[in-house]
Parts: structure tokens; C-alpha cells; sequence
């Protein structure tokens, strides 16, 4: 099976939409990184995000019920994430028990290949998300910016496909734009920019090449002020989506006058 | 003898998933956390009567922050 390209014109202002539900912000904001629970309810309402990602891990005896109740104070909702698996059968095995945990059937689906990288491994990740989509779940698969990759997890069923700008806690920004173009031009589902954002202007560059949303951690949660960049981030992704539909001038070798070239004054 | 989490416990003759998470000081009633059961979910409607039996591999997780 083949995926047609999309159709053009998403403009801002239609919403995003995944698995038939419509999101106000093309912002998700991951929750790890933040040293205090007070900056990251304050992030997540400073970066008006309506998702945010949670991990799943073993219950401490002193666990208290702050997180969530941080995020459900904020008003929005929870897409948990395979952080750490390594398989397909411990991705399905979390997503699983996240659903119970948490009453949702939406999962950020990650199996990591690589421990110094936390490249994602494609051939679990595609196991695992085809598993899943089969048991109905919304699956976000994080994948790497391997356009072909993306092609066939879109096949199998998910939801939106997630690539990596660069290394997850990176910062390096978007390394092959050139790739991230080609999934975007081949999806028929949304393309949310997933790990390496470092700032604002990386999250911009995402919505102009023609993803549909970005999801930024440790670009916010660990920056000086975690709040006044998760202020600055939500701006780029707006600013990014507009920019894409204004339709930016074509890169030229040489200059082009903007003033006129005739009726110059002469001096001599 | 069964293992919660990797760690060993003493939890009587046959208990109950319910009776290891009151054990640990868990509320079986809180929301926000889910059980697997050798490597597969014990969903919360068995939790009562759901017998371990010796060397069960229990695990009980949580949401936690993470990107």
C-alpha cells in the first residue's frame, strides 16, 4: 500500500487534528526535565500546549499523586509515553499498562535501539505499533527522519508519525532537513517534530518545512527559565505555521533590488 | 516468595494483587497506577481476587515525568 500526498493548503488556521481530534495548540510539551512541579505547571500554561507526554516507572513507596494532579490543575491531557523499552514486547507491554493506568488508549510509542544515541530501533518500532494499532491504540510512533520509515508506519496504522529532529536532549536542532521535507511531502497523517529542538527558532523551522506540530522536553524544561522559554517556543510554532502559508520567497544566488533601479538621483 | 518490582517479598500464603499493594502501603483505590503480572497487565477488576503464586514477577508503575 502506498500513501497518496497529502492534499496542500493546511493552513493555521484549520486546526490539527489526530485520530479525528482537534487540538487548538501545535504544541505537545514533555514533562521530564522540570526540576520543580510549580515551573512545569507554569510551562504548560505558558506554552498553552493541550498534550503533554508522562513516562511509565515503577511505583516508589513515597509516590505521591503530584504529577498528575499538576497536569489535570493545567487543564490538559496526558499521552504517556514507552520511554525505555527496548523491545516491541516491553513498548506494548507499557503502552498496555499506561492505558490501565491512566484510562487512555493514546501512546507516544518509543523503542530505543541505542542507549548512548536513543536512536529509535525501526524494525521493534514497527512491530510494536502495528501490535498496537491492532489492539486500538492511537500510537504517536517516535521515529527516526527516515522518510521510509515513516511511509510504513504510517501504513500499519498510526495515527501521526513522530520524527527526530536530531538526538532526544540534543538541542541540535533539525539535522537533515532535507529528509524531514520528504516525510512531510509523503504523509498523510500529521508530522509532529519530536526531540532535538534547542530553541525557538528550531521549533519555527519545523512548521516551515510543513510539520504539523512540534513536541519539545528538554528545550523547555531545562532551559534557564523554563517558563519564558516555553513562552517563546509556543510563538516560533505559531509564527512557523504562519510563515509556511504566507509562502516564503525562493532562495536566490544573487541579489534582487527591493527599491527601483530606475530614476536614481546623479550627484555629478 | 514473589518479586515486586525486583525486589523479594514475604506476602503470606497466596495473596492477593490487592493484598501486595496494601502490603507496600499502596492505595489499591488511587488512581494513576497499573499492574502487570508476569509480563502481563492484571487489569484493576482482578486486583481482589487475583492470587500470586510463589515466584510471581509483580510489577506496579505509575506515571512519572518524561519527554
Amino acid at each position: 500500500m502506498t500513501t497518496q500526498p497529502r492534499a496542500d493548503g493546511r493552513t493555521a488556521s484549520r486546526p490539527l487534528q489526530i485520530a479525528g481530534r482537534t487540538f487548538g495548540s501545535r504544541l505537545l510539551l514533555g514533562t521530564g526535565g522540570f526540576s520543580r512541579m510549580e515551573a512545569l505547571g507554569d510551562a504548560i500554561r505558558a506554552s498553552e500546549t493541550e498534550l503533554v507526554t508522562v513516562a511509565m516507572r515503577r511505583i516508589e513507596p513515597s509516590a505521591d499523586g503530584s504529577l498528575l494532579d499538576v497536569i489535570a490543575a493545567a487543564g490538559v491531557d496526558v499521552l504517556p509515553n514507552t520511554a525505555g523499552c527496548f523491545t516491541a514486547r516491553d513498548a506494548v507491554l507499557t503502552a498496555q499498562l499506561a492505558r490501565e493506568a491512566l484510562g487512555t488508549d493514546w501512546v507516544k510509542l518509543e523503542v530505543i535501539g541505542d542507549e548512548r544515541t536513543l536512536l529509535p530501533d525501526g524494525p521493534e518500532l514497527l512491530v510494536a505499533a502495528e501490535q498496537l494499532v491492532d489492539e486500538g491504540f492511537v500510537v504517536l510512533p517516535y521515529t527516526s527522519d527516515d522518510p521510509v520509515l515513516a511511509r510504513r508506519l504510517e501504513d500499519v496504522g498510526c495515527a501521526a508519525v513522530m520524527p527526530l529532529g536530531s538526538p532526544i536532549g540534543s538541542g541540535r536542532g533539525i539535522a537533515n532537513p532535507a529528509n524531514l521535507t520528504l516525510i512531510v511531502e509523503a504523509a498523510g497523517v500529521p508530522v509532529i517534530l519530536d526531540a532535538g529542538v534547542g530553541t525557538a527558532s528550531d521549533a519555527a523551522l519545523a512548521m516551515e518545512l510543513g510539520c504539523d506540530a512540534v513536541l519539545c522536553a528538554s528545550a523547555i524544561s531545562r532551559a534557564t527559565d523554563p517558563v519564558a522559554m516555553a513562552h517563546a517556543i509556543r510563538h516560533a510554532v505559531l509564527a512557523g505555521v504562519l510563515a509556511r502559508d504566507a509562502g516564503r520567497i525562493p532562495r536566490r544566488t544573487h541579489a534582487r533590488a527591493s527599491s527601483p533601479l530606475d530614476g536614481v538621483a546623479e550627484f555629478e | 516468595m514473589i518479586y515486586v518490582n525486583g525486589e523479594p517479598l514475604q506476602a503470606g500464603e497466596q495473596p492477593t494483587i490487592r493484598d501486595v499493594l496494601l502490603e507496600l502501603q499502596i492505595d489499591p483505590e488511587a488512581a494513576g497506577i497499573a499492574v502487570a503480572v508476569d509480563a502481563e497487565v492484571a487489569r484493576r477488576g482482578v486486583w481482589q481476587t487475583r492470587t500470586l503464586a510463589d515466584g510471581a514477577r509483580v510489577e506496579i508503575v505509575r506515571a512519572v515525568q518524561g519527554g
